[in-house]
Order: C-alpha cells, then structure tokens, then sequence
C-alpha cells in the first residue's frame, strides 16, 4: 500500500478529484493548509499597515490505495493539478504498513 | 437675524426658551429681559417626530455601527470586547448626562465653561417644558432635546476607545468614561453650544459636533494611547483587521446614522436640516472616492478599508460644516479632509511610532481640525455657503483656530488626568497574559466565534 500525499492550489481539488474518481479511488483525506515553497506570499496593506504573509494557503490530499495503483494516482493528480505557474505544489509517495477499517476490523487492502 | 439663525449652537438656548429669543441673542437677552415671557413657544409635531427619529438614528450610529466598524478592525480574540466597551461605556454616558451631563452642558445660568447644575438629575424637565430650536417661536419638547444631546455625550466618549482597545481595560474604560464626560465633554460642549459658551459667544461655527465630538474625541484619543503605550507586538506583529465585512456594514451604519447627527442638528425639519442632509451625502461620496484615489496615487490599490475610512473621514469633516456649507463646497471639503486623514494615518502614524490602534486620531481629530477649519472658509457665501455679504472670512478663521485650539488643549489636559486617575482606581492595562490570549477571554470570559 502506498499513501499519496499532494498539496495543490485550492482551486484545482475538484478537477482533482474527479480525475481520481475516474480511476478507482474510492476515498481521500482533504486539508486546508498553509506553506511556502518557490511561490511568494502577498503583501496586505491596511491603512499604510503592510504585512507580507510569506504562507500561502494550499490544499493538502492524503490517499492511501493499493500499491500498484499508485504511479497511476500520481499521474492522475499531476495531470489535474498543473497549471504552468509556480505554486502548483507537490506530490509525495510514501509506503504503509498497515490499514484498519475501524468500523469492521478489516485489514490493509480490503480497509482501503 | 435670519443670519444668525444659522450658527450653529445646537439650542444653546435652553434657559432661553422662556424669552422666545434667538440663539445668539441669549447673553443680551438674559441680561436685559430676564421676564419677557411673552408667548409660550409653538411645539410642531413634524420637527419633533424628526428630532425623535434623529436621536435614534445616532444610537445606531453606536450600537452596531460603532461597535461593529471598530470591532471589525481589531483581531479575533477581541471583537467582543471592543463592542462591550462600546456599549457599556455608551450606556454608561447616558446615565450620566441625566444625572449632571445635561445640567452642566445645557443648564440655566452657569458661566463661559459650564452651565449651571439647576437641572441636575433633571429637575423641572417635564413633558411641558420645550427647547428651544434656531426658529423664532418655535420649540422642541425638551425630553427630545435631552435625549438627543444624550446621544452625543454617548458616541463621544465611545469614539476615544477607537485607539486604546486590545490592550485597556474594561473597568479603566468606565471610570475614564466617568471622569472625561464631566471634566471634558461637558464643559466643552456647553463652550460650543450653549448660548452664554465662551466659543458661542465668540460666533464660533460648529453645526454638529465638529469640534465637541470630533477633535475632543480625536485628541483625547490619542493622548489616552500615548500613556497606554503600544499594544504588544506593535508594529511588527501581524495585526490586520478580523473582518473588514463587518467594518464595512459598520460604515454604513454610520453614514445612514449621521443623518440623524447632521441633519437633525438643525433642530428642526426644515431647509437647514435639508442642506445639512445633501452635504452629508455628498462630502462623504467624495472622502470615500478621494481615499482610494489617494491610495492610488501612492503605488497601491483602492481598498476596502479605504473607502471606509475615506467615507468616515468624509462624515467627520462634513459635521461642523452641514448645515454651514453649500454642498459644492462640501465636496471639495470632503475631499481634501479624506486625502489629509489619509497622510495621517498612512504615512505620519507609522513614522512617528505612537499605537493609534484604530486611527481615531487620525480619522476623528485630524478631520475634525480640518472639519473645523474649513468650515470657517465654506461658510463664504461666494463658495455658495449660507453666509451673509457683510462675513469676514479672516475674522471667521481666527474664531475656528481659536475654538479648536482651546479644544484640543483642554482635551489632551483633562484626558491626561483621566487617564491617570483610571490608572490609579484599575491598573488600566490588562497583564501582558490577557493581552496575548484575548481581551475577549480575559476579560470578559466568552469568544466571539465558536465554530
């Protein structure tokens, strides 16, 4: 099992998740977060007050799937998400151990 | 006579309502026909229902407008209690004004500085008893007239919290309030307003509070934040507005309640309180447009919170000249009020460091100032104001100066000592723990946001 971990602009979850949806992925994990990589902040000003925010918001995905299903999540996420621009974020592959249903008690693949 | 009517001593005159004589004619009157109680003032129906309808429009101007303008400009953790200082220090002012606020501003007798205390706990007002307005003849039921000077008192001493919130306490807000209201309110609107004041006297020109409300509240303001020092964290903490929504709906609030404050200023529902109403239209429609434009100017984009403050700046400015203006110069005042008060807040502020934490300052006494000052030019009747051939605008000016001047020294000095005496009775400022966490919590025990 791997779990997929994307941080994505905002505005691209849905095209996201339909793109996954096409392909089987049957659930995911979705955060609101904020970070900061190559693409730069914005500069508020409020009456002369100017604070940068160096944070951009982001929406975090977490999918865990089954092990040979996961370099096509990755394409499927990356082909949905780009835009060109910088700040289209990243998407991490990281292995897992173990999956319970905690409804059932169901193991890994059949947990998923 | 018909010019005289036009200054703007908010019926100075109660004590006058007996002798039916015009406001600025009180000192000679009293002094000459203390008995001339000849025919007893008509009561109309219209201008009353007016004047009932204006005092409540200021109390929205309080609550919510207020409330939710400042509390939308101060961080999460203390909305409320910026809107319990404001509410509670609001009510607290009217049970104030009844008991000596109105005596001393609007009381019989007294002297230049404050009227007499006959009127305390308003002995003698009755539902019979009248104020009288800047029409010969013709009166308002003097609980109209308490009540809407009530309303006042309350929004001045509201607007001064503008620049020490998040960082003073509940219990100091109260007992300034106490203090302030009866060593600088009242005296100073009885100077202005009251027909034996020592501005009144002089022909000072102040149509709704420009220099009362306006550059006392400013002043005070800013002199309370300098002895209250910088909230923690100033100016390099990020400390942006929660929700400029909510400031935003506050604005409105206001420009629809200073109706009541300008236009029912005239006392009466006729053509004084009608131009009073145009130049609060129009010298705010362009303090609004004239801020961001100054933003603009300045490499940045037209704001939200600009056109705000534009338009308050714009109301603020517009006050002392509503019913003393014609409505083009209105809107030049406006204008140059807006793009001043911009400098101010924008520019000045940051360079010499003080914590005006909601520009009340910024927005109430330097437009209050300019409010003050450029009343003294747009009354000119070649500007299209309603002064007469034989007005000197030389004379005028010198007469502003001199009312703001005096204004601002005798707020800095009286809010110093209550400030202090604040400080002695409560501490003043929260501990540094509470600061942090929120005046919300800390001082009140609830947050204004359970998601």
């Amino acid at each position: 099992m791997k779990l997929i971990i994307a941080i994505i602009k905002p505005f691209k979850l849905d095209e996201v998740r339909e793109a996954l949806t096409e392909i089987g992925v049957a659930g995911m994990t979705v955060t609101e977060v904020k970070g900061f990589g190559r693409q730069k902040g914005q500069t508020e000003i409020y009456r002369g007050a100017e604070y940068s925010t160096n944070m951009v918001p982001k929406i975090k995905i977490e999918i865990v799937c089954a092990s040979d299903l996961a370099d096509r999540v990755v394409e499927a996420i990356q082909a949905a998400a780009n835009t060109g621009a910088i700040g289209d974020g990243k998407i991490f592959v990281l292995d897992v151990g173990q999956a319970v249903r905690i409804r059932t008690g169901e193991t890994d693949q059949t947990a998923l | 006579m018909k010019l005289l009517t036009k200054f703007s001593g908010t019926a100075a005159v109660l004590g006058m309502t007996l002798f039916a004589a015009l406001p600025a004619w009180a000192q000679d009157a009293a002094l000459q026909a203390p008995a001339a109680a000849a025919s007893a003032p008509t009561v109309d129906k219209g201008d009353t229902a007016w004047m009932m309808t204006s005092t409540i429009l200021v109390l929205m101007m309080i609550v919510p407008g207020l409330a939710l303008f400042y509390g939308g400009l101060v961080r999460t953790k203390n909305m409320l209690s910026v809107m319990t200082q404001i509410g509670a220090i609001a009510a607290f002012a009217m049970l104030i004004w009844v008991m000596w606020g109105y005596t001393e501003a609007f009381g019989d007798g007294g002297n230049a500085i404050i009227a007499g205390f006959g009127k305390a706990f308003l002995a003698g007002v009755t539902p019979a008893t009248t104020a009288a307005t800047f029409t010969e003849g013709v009166a308002i039921p003097e609980y109209v007239f308490v009540c809407f000077q009530m309303t006042f008192a309350a929004i001045t001493v509201a607007l001064v919290l503008g620049s020490v919130v998040e960082r003073m306490k509940f219990s100091a807000a109260m007992v300034f309030a106490l203090i302030w209201l009866t060593i600088v309110y009242f005296p100073v609107a009885h100077m202005v307003w009251a027909g034996n004041g020592l501005f009144f006297a002089k022909g000072a020109l102040d149509f709704a509070g420009g220099t009362v409300v306006h550059i006392n509240a400013g002043v005070s303001a800013l002199v309370a934040a300098l002895i209250l020092g910088k909230r923690i964290g100033y100016p390099t903490e990020y400390m942006a507005p929660h929700s400029l929504t909510m400031t935003g709906i506050g604005t409105g609030l206001l420009w629809v309640g200073w109706f009541g404050f300008n236009a029912g200023s005239a006392l009466e529902a006729n053509g004084s309180a009608a131009l009073a109403m145009i130049n609060t239209f129009v010298a705010t429609a362009s303090a609004g447009l004239f801020w961001m434009l100054a933003e603009r100017v300045n490499g940045h984009k037209g704001s939200a919170l600009g056109f705000c403050s534009g338009i308050v700046a714009g109301l603020v400015a517009v006050t002392p000249a509503a019913g003393n203006s014609g409505p083009f110069g209105a809107i030049v005042l406006g204008a140059i009020a807006s793009i001043i008060c911009y400098y101010a807040v924008s520019v000045v502020k940051p360079k010499l460091g003080y914590d005006d934490a909601l520009d009340a300052f910024g927005v109430h006494g330097i437009g209050g100032m300019i409010g003050a000052l450029g009343t003294g030019v747009v009354y000119a009747p070649y500007l299209g104001g309603p002064g007469g051939a034989d007005w000197s605008m030389g004379h005028q000016l010198w007469v502003q100066l001199q009312t703001a001047v005096t204004t601002i020294v005798w707020a800095a000095v009286g809010t110093a000592i209550a400030i202090y005496i604040a400080k002695l009775v409560t501490g003043l400022r929260v501990s540094p723990e509470v600061e942090r966490e929120g005046l919300d919590l800390g001082e009140h025990g609830e947050r204004a946001y359970n998601y």
